[in-house]
């Protein structure tokens, strides 16, 4: 098993100020078309700063065990 | 970590915006590149590319409220970026704007004169009158600057209460403009989609 932390956004609650984009160290937080930040879980670390950053609350960091 | 651009350094335009507004009233009206720009661009690109790179006070508050780290970096409670507030918020200050045009149009038919002084909170009157020459340009372009400036004032002083006491940019959860931008995208996003 491996296991991966990464950050989830609750899009709901998102109001897409762009605050994690700017903290990211991987580029891995995007906000496509205005609406909500997007995690590409492929390029993130788990690293939590958007997390801590996000003004709305909307970020928690997860972990997900992956079978190989 | 991205690299820096010139917009990152938008919120020296900021500073300079509530200076300028200490020595003459009338670069108030520079504010309404803050106003429309956002509102522009969400419309035309569908995007919050002026909340998420251009927006100076945010920048202001994210390096305000990191400079001032010791403040702790209180989460803000939930209803705050709640629905309900954000929207509400939306149309208290959309009110207040029309109310404050409204006086302008007063001002420019006559029916009352020039007042020379700004509203903080919307409650507390201050006078201002140093920063204008009576006479200088119409009646209404002076009240719109005096009524633009106490909007932008109040809002940048919300915005600094809530920085201290939560994180820099919580400011950015209730933002009317914020709010006004993620709306129209969610608009134009739906509406993409329905068609495609």
């Amino acid at each position: 098993m491996l296991a991966k932390k990464y950050a989830v956004v609750d899009q709901s609650r998102c109001v897409a100020c762009g605050e994690c984009t700017h903290v990211c160290p991987k580029e891995a937080i995007s906000v496509p078309h205005g609406c909500f930040a997007a995690v590409n879980i492929e390029k993130c670390i788990g690293c939590g700063k958007c997390a801590r950053a996000c003004p709305a609350g909307c970020i928690k960091v997860n972990l997900i065990r992956q079978g190989i | 970590m991205r690299s820096k651009h010139w917009y990152d350094y938008l919120w020296i335009w900021s500073i300079i915006y509530f200076s300028l507004g200490f020595f003459n009233i009338l670069f108030a009206w520079l504010g309404m590149i803050d106003f429309l720009l956002p509102i522009i661009i969400a419309v035309f690109r569908g995007n919050k590319w002026f909340c998420n790179n251009m927006c100076g006070r945010g920048q202001l508050l994210s390096k305000l409220g990191g400079a001032l780290k010791f403040l702790g970096n209180k989460q803000a409670p939930r209803w705050m970026a709640s629905k309900w507030f954000r929207y509400g918020f939306l149309g208290f200050f959309l009110t207040m704007f029309s109310n404050m045009v409204f006086q302008t149009y007063l001002v420019a038919a006559e029916a009352r004169s020039l007042t020379e002084a700004i509203k903080l909170f919307w409650t507390f009157k201050v006078p201002w009158g140093w920063t204008y020459t009576a006479g200088t340009v119409p009646d209404w372009i002076a009240q719109f600057s005096f009524g633009f400036y106490s909007l932008m004032l109040t809002s940048m002083l919300i915005g600094l209460i809530v920085m201290v006491l939560y994180k820099p940019r919580t400011w950015c959860t209730f933002c009317p403009m914020g709010t006004m931008t993620q709306s129209i995208c969610k608009l134009r996003s739906k509406s993409n989609q329905n068609n495609n």
